[in-house]
């Protein structure tokens, strides 16, 4: 099938014309991750209003930890990595290292919300809970719904694995394994952003 | 469905508004997250240099992620060797959203 005909005619041939010439489902997910932007920008926005404006409770830099917080992004990083070896893998009809990778992304995006969890009760532990001040509850807000992403990205990642031990993924159906990517790789850029943004760029009052 | 089903992974999808470009091999994909570690040693070094001022560290710190960001979205999300439509659409959302809370928070925080 590579020697003589152009790709584009093979997908041609496989696709149902569309208007994009594209894949349906690529351009919404696209659309749909363009949209989600709007969201996390909103929780971004609003810590940053927030957070240098704590008149009671623990200020950003009383709590948090920075070197455990790096190891999490860096356990975040390298998911992404797994994740487009997947990708690579089903896109060469290797199933078996498809499965492999996408476990190991599920374990590390496991890694990361343990490690989140462990920071929240640290935290709260520490006298910052969801309603202390007006910082705990924007930080709490913006890295949950991150949490509930990676946690649904999991659900994803175990969901292809398992269907592809059933057969249910071949080759031909390497889009679902691109579309689940893609989801995945968003949440490890917004995740980029909340670690320069939240973590390490200093709070108006001096303390992170 | 896929076109990387039938023309190999070196092939990524054809599009009226799109270009065909061969995706990355798994030696440039391990090349681009060893970038991405080492800005984020990087980064979190910057953070403890005590004597860099404050507005130098954080525009330091925003490009560092800028290119993060970037690495992930060209390479692991293929938005390099992709259609351009699939490009805008991403980018366009990320600048609705950057200039729209950027209005907000300049309301905010300036008044």
């Amino acid at each position: 099938m590579e020697t003589g005909i152009g790709a584009h005619e093979v997908v041609a041939a496989e696709h149902p014309p569309t208007s994009t010439g594209m894949s349906n489902t690529k351009v919404a997910m696209w659309t749909f991750l363009a949209s989600e932007c709007l969201l996390f920008g909103a929780l971004i926005s609003t810590y940053l209003l927030y957070r240098g404006r704590v008149v009671s409770g623990p200020k950003p830099g009383d709590v948090y930890d920075i070197p455990f917080t790096s190891v999490s992004s860096f356990v975040l990083l390298m998911s992404s990595l797994t994740m487009v070896l997947a990708v690579h893998a089903i896109a060469e009809g290797d199933q078996a290292k498809c499965r492999t990778w996408l476990v190991a992304t599920a374990l590390l995006g496991m890694t990361f919300i343990s490690g989140q969890v462990y920071e929240f009760t640290t935290f709260v532990h520490e006298g910052l809970a969801l309603t202390t001040n007006v910082f705990s509850t924007a930080f709490f807000v913006l890295t949950g719904f991150h949490g509930a992403h990676v946690t649904v990205g999991i659900i994803m990642l175990l969901s292809l694995f398992g269907l592809s031990l059933d057969g249910k993924i071949p080759q031909s159906r390497a889009e679902t394994v691109e579309m689940v990517g893609l989801y995945w790789h968003f949440v490890d850029v917004v995740w980029i952003v909340i670690f320069t943004l939240v973590y390490l760029i200093p709070s108006p009052g001096g303390s992170a | 469905m896929s076109a990387h089903g039938s023309v190999g992974a070196e092939v990524a999808a054809v599009g009226a508004h799109g270009e065909q470009r061969p995706h990355p091999s798994v030696g440039q994909y391990v090349r681009v997250a060893i970038i991405l570690g080492v800005v984020t040693a990087g980064e979190v070094g910057l953070y403890y240099l005590q004597a860099i001022p404050d507005g130098m560290l954080i525009a330091l710190l925003v490009f560092f992620s800028a290119i993060k960001f970037s690495l992930v979205a060209l390479w692991f999300m293929h938005l390099r060797f992709d259609s351009r439509l699939l490009r805008r659409l991403f980018v366009t959302g990320i600048i609705l959203a950057g200039s729209v809370y950027a209005i907000v928070l300049a309301t905010f925080l300036l008044r």
